[in-house]
């Protein structure tokens, strides 16, 4: 009996496309890939799932903007925005924010949701309607710091809500004595 | 652009395209901004799409742009949307957001990143011709950032146009760039080969197989270039070498089952077998469903017969038999589940989508035998392609069956908001409008009097400041004055209207005297008057405001959300029906897949059998080994 081994042109059939392995399976291996004569339909098929794409962002974005009229009218709508400073190496587990003395958000973070907020990215954390006066906004979050160090801090915050819509901002970074530090101020 | 991005992007069309590098360097100082890259960072291209694309719609719908928080960051705004199109597989759309860009009134430096960002998009659609007149179009400044990387899209462009030779002068020139360690010097050994220049190619495929490596991805290209090294070494004879390179690949990484194969095959080559039976006893240990391990359980036998120990061939055939009997089980298995619909039920399992380890989590799932053989299926594009296509169609069923269920609770709000307001509101509307007019009334009394005091700062009038008690002593006094004028011949008349005249001089000397006094007084009660007449208006305001969100709560969305709700009731049609044919393909593809497998693992089976007869004979003829 006799196996063909190998050959360097089989392999290099598709050089540059092969990397596939690297970022997809690390279990996947150099196995030639099963060749499909059959491209044609499946571009068509995909350019029909890229129009539907389309329909439904637009379907989403209409239907974010009546829920945003009829639940959180701009007149009276306060947004809550929690967002890192930069190169933080504070992982907050909990985050919670109290209004006027009532509980109204509670959130426990996912590993994904910290590495969002330390490339970046701004989570909205809380979305209310708010009347017209004055209100105190309590937020505390707990996290860990620098070798699973646990901290709390809360910090509060007082602010007059006129008409139209108010983005408040929380910001945390780290400390070298508590911890972690809390700002909290308008957007 | 990260390596691991750059090798993604150039193996698959199912690429990971960084995201702008604004974005990666400072959090977004707009919130919402920020908001679609909290999304788009977790991989919810779709969330951070629809975010993007409300900020960016509201961004150009204000009038004065320049106060907008998202003014400074909006190119790079429109970048994003664009890469989260690329992400979300919306190649379409981001071709025509980075022509926009491209066409629009950009300086050099952007016009430049959208022309790379573009070229990449060709390349990825297969279309090289177009990405290469893309780059070359490019003119003056490159941004710093990037210029590696479209030095090494454009090799990549020029060997699918198979310019090898262009691409390998491309490479040479970005051999310094840290970034594309090991990427960029392996290209130029395959660029290189492919121009029939082995020696120069292996002096490269050398270097990247020595590279210092720390990320996965790296050691991942390392171990790869080994792995060709170490075959075009064994296919010019020096197997020496060849067998040296091959144990540079790392035993647990993704090339490691291919290294032991090859490491086997390069002593069977020359004779070495009892060297070749080293790598392949350790690879037909592991995992089954892999195509070079079930070659092991083939190739070990093969080297013990060979070295003519007889029985342990005949016994390692006899297990390679049943190995291949169980794989074949599972094989059919799988077909005929796939043939039952059972593997587009799996793909739906929310919990195979929880964490970037799905594709494994999905092959460990029970009661899915259809799966066991997932990794061979995700090596073929088309399946790529068709399964993502089908989890994204399942996704959007999903958002859209949470949009009716959104519609059907709007519905009902408006609803509840009719049935409360509608019978309030007239009465209020009653009431408010007699508070309407005197509201106004008042308004105009406190601008009529405003007018005056106004009038008597320009003309000073004492008279008209004088008290009510005052007012009505003048009026006597002048009414007096008036009877005495109608008696001239009473002869008290003349003492009479000195001592009226006395008074009257009594009373304007006190105007006169103090009317700075009581100019003053009347300005105090004006204004604390304004503050009073400010507050009610704040009121009234509020009141018509809150008059105003009442009707809007409940009035005019009737329209809208009918509107909405067809077009979800269509959109959830077409994705049916999309998705009916999407998993059709699927399922095609995955079957067409296993049954090549089965097909070479049948082979494989029948080559045991022989083999194992083959040995036993030989085993039961000659002495005991």
């Amino acid at each position: 009996m006799h196996h063909h081994p190998f050959s360097l042109r089989g392999m290099l059939a598709r050089p540059w496309i092969s990397l596939v392995v690297v970022g997809l399976a690390a279990q996947a291996s150099l196995a030639a890939e099963p060749s499909s004569g059959t491209t044609r339909p499946v571009q068509s098929l995909d350019e029909q799932v890229q129009e539907i794409k389309s329909d439904v962002l637009s379907i989403a974005a209409e239907l974010g903007n009546l829920e945003e009229k009829l639940l959180y009218p701009s007149d009276t709508q306060l947004a809550v925005f929690v967002a890192l400073a930069k190169d933080e190496t504070v992982e907050i587990d909990s985050a919670r924010i109290s209004l006027d003395g009532k509980l109204v958000a509670h959130h426990i973070y996912s590993f994904k949701e910290l590495e969002a907020l330390a490339k970046g990215g701004v989570q909205r954390l809380h979305t209310a309607n708010v009347s017209t006066g004055g209100h105190q906004l309590e937020v505390a979050i707990a996290g860990r710091r620098g070798g699973d160090k646990p901290f709390e801090v809360i910090e509060r915050y007082d602010f007059r809500k006129d008409v139209g819509p108010r983005k408040v901002a929380v910001r945390l970074a780290g400390s070298a004595t508590s911890g972690a530090t809390v700002t909290i101020e308008d957007w | 652009m990260s390596a691991r991005a750059l090798a993604r992007f150039l193996a698959t069309a199912v690429t990971a395209i960084p995201l702008c590098a604004i974005a990666e360097e400072a959090p977004a100082p707009d919130p919402y901004f920020g908001e679609a890259l909290f999304h788009a960072y977790q991989g919810e291209f779709f969330d951070a799409l629809e975010r993007l694309d409300a900020e960016l719609a509201q961004h150009y719908g204000v009038d004065e742009r320049p106060l907008d928080s998202l003014y400074p960051y909006v190119e790079d705004a429109e970048f994003s949307v664009g890469d989260f199109e690329l992400e979300y597989r919306m190649h379409l759309r981001a071709g025509r957001a980075i022509r926009a860009v491209l066409e629009g009134d950009v300086d050099e430096e952007v016009r430049n990143d959208a022309a790379y960002r573009l070229a990449r998009l060709y390349f990825e659609k297969s279309q090289p011709g177009t990405a290469l007149s893309v780059l070359d179009s490019m003119r003056g400044e490159i941004p710093k950032a990037i210029s590696d990387e479209v030095e090494f899209l454009r090799a990549n462009v020029l060997m699918a146009l198979d310019r090898p030779d262009d691409a390998a002068r491309v490479l040479r020139r970005i051999q310094d760039d840290e970034s594309l360690a090991g990427f960029s010097t392996y290209n130029l050994g395959i660029a290189l080969l492919e121009s029939g220049r082995t020696v120069d190619a292996a002096r490269e495929l050398d270097r990247a197989g020595r590279i210092g490596a720390r990320d996965r991805d790296t050691k991942a290209i390392r171990d790869k270039a080994n792995l060709v090294l170490g075959t075009l070494l064994f296919e010019g004879d020096q197997v020496e070498r060849a067998r040296s390179t091959l144990e540079r690949v790392r035993l647990e990484g993704p090339f490691s089952n291919q290294a032991l194969l090859r490491s086997g095959w390069a002593e069977a080559e020359i004779e070495q077998f009892e060297r070749a039976v080293v790598p392949w006893s350790v690879l037909a240990q592991r995992d089954g469903t892999d195509p070079a391990v079930q070659e092991a359980k083939l190739a070990l036998p093969y080297a013990y017969s060979r070295l003519a120990v007889h029985g342990r061939a005949a016994v390692l055939y006899q297990q390679a038999v049943e190995s291949f009997e169980a794989e074949l089980a599972k094989l059919d298995s799988s077909i005929g589940s796939i043939g039952r619909g059972e593997f587009l039920t799996a793909l739906e399992r929310e919990e195979i989508k929880q964490d970037k380890d799905w594709v494994v989590r999905l092959r460990r799932l029970p009661d899915a035998p259809e799966t066991f053989y997932l990794v061979s299926l995700m090596a073929s594009h088309d399946f790529q392609t068709a399964l993502q296509n089908y989890l994204d169609l399942t996704d959007l069923r999903r958002t859209l069956v949470r949009a009716e269920t959104s519609l059907d609770a709007f519905d009902d709000l408006i609803a509840q908001r009719h049935t409360y307001y509608e019978p309030r509101l007239p009465e209020l509307d009653q009431n408010f409008r007699k508070l309407d007019a005197k509201t106004r009334l008042r308004l105009t009394q406190r601008d009529h009097l405003r007018r005056r005091l106004e009038q008597m700062l320009r003309d000073p009038s004492p008279e008209l400041l004088a008290t009510a008690e005052e007012h009505s002593q003048r009026m006597a006094l002048h009414r007096m004055k008036a009877l005495l004028a109608n008696h001239p011949d009473d002869p008290r008349g003349e003492e009479l209207l000195a001592r009226i005249e006395r008074l009257e001089g009594l009373l304007v000397w006190r105007l006169e005297s103090e009317y700075h006094e009581r100019l003053t007084g009347v300005n105090e009660d004006l204004l604390a008057l304004e503050a009073d007449v400010d507050a009610l208006t704040a009121r009234y305001d509020a009141f018509v405001r809150a008059r105003q969100a009442a009707t809007h709560s409940y009035v005019g969305y009737t329209d809208r959300i009918q509107g909405l709700r067809e077009r979800v009731k269509l959109a959830l049609a077409e994705i049916d029906a999309l998705k009916s044919r999407q998993g059709e393909r699927l399922e095609e593809v995955a079957t067409a897949v296993l049954q090549a497998r089965r097909d070479q693992l049948a082979a494989y089976q029948n080559q045991a059998r022989f083999a194992f007869a083959d040995s036993y004979d030989r085993a039961a003829k000659g002495p005991a080994r």
